[in-house]
């Protein structure tokens, strides 16, 4: 795959394979997957279930490791860190968006945003201010002392936004952010997720759906464990692939 | 970072409240039972002590009598009588007195009061052989004694019940068919060893007693008190010798015995001793059981939890800070649990102690102990269910419903 950006990709998958189980059960998720991101880039990861998309997302977010292949994040190998470099990486680079926004119970707002700035041994009042930006940014200041059983489904998504985003990320990964919102909250959050990659954040996005895919600027499309195609919406002015 | 990891813990206790509380109950039981076992023990056993040095120490008693465990059959040993009483005080060094005893009993009246109590014949040489002081009065006089007066010298409980409390001394009230002066009142001593209040007597002049109530010549007891220069044992012995002399018991057993005051009071402590560390050892054992109640809930937390720990390990916690938050949860509940056993034991000894007849104690190093194992209990048994956490898969553990 040809590169033809100037400026050296913020991550590059190469020949990343992925296999589970082992001996005749073992199922190859992912065949060889190459990919180059830039930064500043918004995609969108579409394809059926078992495509690969979520195993190309997991490794992607450095939550889990590939079988094969090399993963370059900033130019450095992450496929050969450990565990807790792994998760030192997370704490520092990645932000997180799930589909069942993965909240706290019984904890308020704040306290949920605040929870990553926890690990970084940040201060009381640093968290505290750091968060409720996070949470106006969101349009949720006037709701930081709910917890997420007082929140709707789409309030609960951008409060794990906000957490997703307090720590200033590199990269916003979002799996299936809108898979449990109605039509009208999901354009809410695919203008937050626009609006945070304007801001300079790479957002990287799995998605089934096409209408959510539009937001993005480049569309990569998997088809058993293989990268199909990549499409550019042509809305962005840089396009990786 | 442990600052903020506490306070999580905190949080996530609060949380559950219903929930950690049961967690802790076993803690809870565990704590307050040893520490108000161990605490009434140890109070027992320093209340037997005082009142067995109240007796006061280097004392010897001598009764008649075959001997530990041997059951009646034969005669009955003979009595002593004064003049063994007169040679032990005057051939044996050492010896810094010897009082002889003789007891009877019998209703006491007073301006239409009855109180049934205990008579003890003895001579002067009781009140230096062991300290009891007198509250008010004065002792006997050689003439009274010499003479057999009907005066006496009460004992606190006595003065209460039969004078009310009132003024005694120089009072005159009715024992069985003598009439008897109170001359003197003594101190208050309280419990004996094994019940039995030793302030419900009237001590007369031994002579009084014999000649009035008993009718003969017999001591029953000998008391000696022995020279703080003296070993007991070597008194004991040389007692011992002259009163087989004195019994003619050329080849015979003896048929009189020796305590001394000292080992009654090792026995007897030994014995409450042990019986604090029986109790306390099936408490530490109600302790334990408390702490796998502890590691089966926060097993049952990981499990609920995670989730939680899914987005902890996301957001990029490593696996030492998810361990620590369940470590750190598991021993801050655990102490909450030393804490209110610790709280509860008091009150279970202030409500306890006046039942067992023993002063409210506290027991710091108990406590202190009973805490530390509290928090160590925290450490062990939680940490299997913080490192399972720890462990987790972040993504297995995201997915998980």
């Amino acid at each position: 795959m040809a590169s033809p950006l100037i400026s050296p990709p913020l991550i590059s998958l190469r020949g990343i394979t992925k296999v589970y189980g082992e001996g005749p059960n073992a199922f190859q998720a992912l065949k060889g997957v190459d990919l180059e991101i830039a930064r500043g880039d918004f995609i969108a990861i579409m394809g059926a279930s078992g495509s690969g998309k979520s195993t190309t997302m997991n490794i992607l977010g450095c939550l889990d490791v590939p079988s094969g292949g090399e993963y370059l994040f900033h130019g450095h190998h992450v496929e050969t860190l450990d565990r807790d470099q792994r998760a030192l990486l997370r704490r520092k680079y990645f932000g997180f968006v799930f589909q069942g926004f993965n909240l706290l119970a019984r904890t308020s707002a704040l306290e949920n945003v605040e929870l990553p700035l926890v690990y970084r041994g940040d201060s009381r009042a640093e968290r505290r201010d750091a968060a409720m930006e996070a949470l106006d940014k969101v349009g949720l200041k006037d709701w930081w002392d709910h917890t997420p059983g007082e929140l709707s489904g789409g309030q609960q998504q951008r409060v794990a936004i906000a957490r997703a985003i307090v720590t200033r990320p590199e990269v916003l990964l979002a799996d299936e952010p809108t898979g449990n919102l109605d039509s009208a909250r999901s354009r809410e959050i695919m203008e937050l997720l626009t609006e945070f990659n304007a801001g300079g954040i790479t957002v990287l996005m799995v998605t089934h759906e096409p209408d959510m895919a539009e937001f993005a600027r480049t569309v990569v499309h998997f088809r058993d464990g293989l990268i199909e195609r990549i499409d550019s919406n042509g809305h962005g002015e840089r396009v990786a692939g | 970072m442990l600052g903020t990891i506490f306070l999580l813990a905190l949080r996530s206790i609060q949380r559950h409240l219903l929930r950690s509380f049961l967690t802790v109950l076993g803690v809870v039981i565990g704590v307050a039972a040893v520490v108000t076992m161990v605490t009434l023990g140890n109070a027992t056993t320093a209340a037997v002590q005082n009142q067995i040095a109240s007796l006061g120490t280097n004392i010897l008693q001598i009764r008649p009598g075959q001997g530990f465990g041997r059951g009646g059959g034969g005669p009955r040993p003979p009595n002593f009588e004064m003049a063994d009483v007169t040679a032990i005080e005057q051939q044996i060094a050492g010896v810094k007195a010897a009082a002889p005893q003789v007891q009877s009993s019998g209703t006491a009246i007073f301006e239409g009061t009855n109180w049934s109590t205990t008579i003890n014949g003895t001579t002067s040489a009781y009140f230096i052989v062991q300290p009891w002081p007198l509250a008010e009065g004065r002792g006997f006089t050689e003439a009274e004694e010499e003479a057999g007066k009907a005066v006496c010298i009460i004992g606190n409980t006595v003065r209460e019940n039969l004078f009310r409390g009132g003024d005694a001394v120089g009072q005159r009230f009715r024992i069985r068919d003598i009439s008897c002066d109170v001359v003197g009142i003594l101190s208050k001593r309280g419990q004996a060893g094994f019940g039995g209040d030793q302030d419900d007597v009237v001590i007369m002049p031994i002579k009084t007693v014999q000649r009035r109530f008993t009718g003969n010549q017999d001591v029953s007891a000998i008391l000696v008190g022995v020279d703080d220069a003296y070993s007991t044992e070597q008194v004991q012995s040389a007692i011992s010798d002259l009163l087989r002399e004195r019994r003619k018991l050329d080849g015979k057993e003896d048929n009189f015995n020796i305590f001394d005051t000292k080992q009654i009071s090792d026995t007897m402590t030994g014995t409450t001793t042990l019986l604090t560390r029986i109790v306390a050892a099936v408490a530490a054992i109600s302790l334990v059981v408390g702490g796998i109640g502890i590691m089966n809930i926060m097993l049952v937390s990981v499990t609920e939890r995670t989730r939680e720990i899914g987005i902890r390990l996301a957001i990029g916690a490593v696996s030492r800070e998810v361990l620590l938050q369940f470590l750190v949860e598991a021993v801050v509940l655990s102490c909450i649990g030393g804490l209110i056993g610790l709280v509860l034991a008091q009150l279970a000894i202030a409500l306890l102690s006046p039942l067992m007849q023993v002063p409210w104690t506290f027991d710091a190093q108990i406590n202190i102990i009973a805490f530390a194992v509290s928090a160590l209990i925290g450490v062990v048994f939680g940490y299997f269910p913080a490192r399972r956490a720890a462990n987790l898969n972040p993504i297995d553990a995201l997915r998980h419903e």
